[in-house]
């Protein structure tokens, strides 16, 4: 069957429009990312000459103390972190999605974190943290605030987590209540008719319905803050000792100017194997739950 | 509504009241931030009066210093060029992309693997990018605001295709094939057709475009440190290394850069809110 000129000059249309997209995001994303992989075979500084180390790098990574510290610390602020914002934005859109007065003003005032630039944002925290929090620890008697937490190895995380939080919280609260406005009226009145209210309402009307984007609202959380970079270059640098370096900073600090490109390269090849297998198992897992409701 | 007994109509009082008690949890960090940007050295006392109460006279001369020092017209202007270019090639090619793809679909192994190839550099974070890029940038000789652009240009390019392609979905070929009949080109109903009716989804893309290229740090940073240029969170980030301790102008330099874009959400809230929930729920 021979195409009409029309439905020809369609085909050429779509294909001379594609194959420069294509092209475009191959140059800025496959090419890197294949470059990226042959240099973590390579003990390449990031200037001068270079030879084949073969999987060095790779084994070197294991047994590495400060990769294996900075993977610690980030599994531990994003699983911390997730939990906290969800759980948070949970409650707040439920607040939001209420029957309350200036619910658009109010809507409007909790997004506001989400509009800010994290580095910024991060740069004001960081003298709450050092200055002011410390000064109402001392006159109200408190021990662990007397003194500024983002000196302290041990509680330096927490801050980072409150600043990812703050931020974080303002997004997913927003796709919370756009959730929370598909679930029909009459279920709650169903509902109600049967005596169920409360936590119960929630727990078995609420919460099955809006599990699509409870999902979206995990998947969204656990990826960004597993590449938390500027929070971290803002507040702690990865100090103190660090105790808060995360993946992606480790990766900019040595990659960049500590003269470990090849080396850090492998790091982030790894890094990105595991965002793929953790994004593959979350989206299956909670598909799965879907079904079965 | 035919419904309008009390219980349906009552205010919550005390949801209401907590959350705009909770209000205090968003504005405390901004207040801290506009109190310290108007204040004078000698007002930062070491005791909780202190650190809370108002500036003692409201100059604007830390605004005035601030924005001498980080050379704040010439990075807002970088950060506005950046991001309005990338925005407009965003919705040219993303949307030309969308369209070309989505519309080839179907019985087609080719367009298939081209929108999954696309579409699964999602997954692909940053870090790993980030030191070929660098190489590669330079090499090429565009390791400046050119360079940042077509970057962002690919960084954006999964999603935006995604919901490009999710939202031609819904709109019949009828026009396009009525179009054709007439001998219009392909071309010219793109531009004359299908572009206007995706007005919705462009808005979305801007938005989500505009805000994570306003407000990223890690890209710039990385391929432009050499040119000596600097984006509004930029100069922020080589204020604080070069005058890390004056917090006054510091705070003064943070409020000059959320502003606009504080501005751009008060003047477009309805867009932007649209805009987000679109981009994560389709």
């Amino acid at each position: 069957m021979k195409l009409s000129k029309g439905a020809q000059d369609r085909k050429r249309t779509f294909m001379l429009i594609t194959i420069p997209v294509l092209a475009l995001f191959f140059c800025f994303n496959t090419l890197p990312l294949i470059k990226g992989f042959m240099y973590s075979f390579t003990n390449f500084k990031g200037y001068g000459s270079y030879e084949w180390v073969g999987l060095r790098n790779y084994i070197d990574l294991f047994s590495d103390a400060r990769v294996g510290k900075s993977y610690w610390f980030t599994f531990k602020y994003a699983l911390v972190s997730t939990i906290i914002t969800n759980v948070i934005s949970l409650v707040l859109a439920l607040g939001l999605n209420s029957k309350i007065k200036c619910k658009s003003a109010l809507r409007g005032i909790y997004f506001i974190p989400n509009v800010l630039g994290g580095l910024v944002i991060g740069y004001i925290f960081s003298f709450i943290f050092t200055y002011v929090l410390p000064v109402i620890g001392q006159t109200l008697g408190i021990g662990a605030l007397s003194s500024s937490m983002l000196s302290s190895t041990g509680k330096a995380w927490i801050a980072i987590v409150i600043v990812g939080c703050w931020q974080a919280i303002a997004m997913n609260t927003i796709i919370y209540i756009s959730g929370l406005q598909t679930v029909p009226e009459d279920v709650y009145e169903a509902g109600a008719i049967d005596g169920v209210s409360g936590w119960k309402q929630f727990k078995e009307l609420t919460f099955p319905l809006i599990i699509p984007f409870f999902s979206i609202n995990m998947v969204l959380c656990m990826k960004n803050f597993l590449m938390v970079f500027d929070q971290i270059m803002a507040l702690t640098k990865g100090g103190p000792s660090q105790s808060t370096e995360s993946i992606s900073y480790l990766i900019y600090n040595n990659g960049m100017s500590g003269g470990q490109f090849g080396f850090q390269s492998a790091n982030a090849f790894v890094f990105f194997v595991v965002i793929v297998i953790i994004s593959v198992v979350q989206t299956t897992i909670t598909n799965r739950k879907e079904e079965q409701l | 509504m035919h419904k309008t007994n009390k219980a349906a109509r009552t205010v919550n009082w005390p949801i209401t009241i907590l959350l705009i008690i909770g209000c205090v949890t968003i504005f405390f960090p901004l207040y801290m931030a506009v109190i310290i940007a108007f204040k004078q050295p000698s007002e930062m006392t070491n005791d909780i009066a202190g650190a809370l109460a108002l500036p003692a006279s409201w100059s604007l001369s830390n605004f005035a210093e601030a924005m001498r020092v980080t050379d704040f017209w010439h990075s807002l202007g970088n950060s506005l060029l950046l991001t309005v270019t990338t925005v407009v090639l965003s919705i040219v090619i993303h949307g030309l992309g969308g369209y070309a793809i989505g519309r080839s679909m179907k019985g087609s192994k080719f367009y298939n693997f081209a929108y999954l190839y696309i579409v699964s550099g999602m997954f692909v974070p940053f870090a790993i990018l980030m030191m070929p890029l660098v190489k590669q940038t330079a090499q090429m000789g565009i390791a400046n605001r050119v360079g940042v652009i077509l970057c962002y240009t690919v960084f954006f390019m999964p999603l935006n295709l995604m919901l490009y392609r999710g939202y031609l979905t819904n709109i019949p070929l009828a026009l396009e094939e009525a179009a054709r009949v007439d001998g219009a080109t392909t071309w010219k109903t793109y531009w004359s057709i299908v572009f206007p009716i995706m007005k919705p989804m462009h808005a979305t893309v801007a938005v989500l475009t505009a805000m994570s290229t306003w407000n990223d740090v890690m890209t710039p940073l990385v391929i432009m440190s050499g040119t000596g240029q600097n984006t509004l969170p930029l100069a922020q980030l080589n204020f604080q290394t070069q005058f890390g301790t004056n917090y006054n102008l510091a705070f003064a330099s943070y409020l000059l850069a959320l502003i606009p874009i504080l501005l751009f959400y008060i003047v477009c809230q309805k867009q932007i809110l649209n805009g987000v929930v679109n981009g994560a729920v389709k």
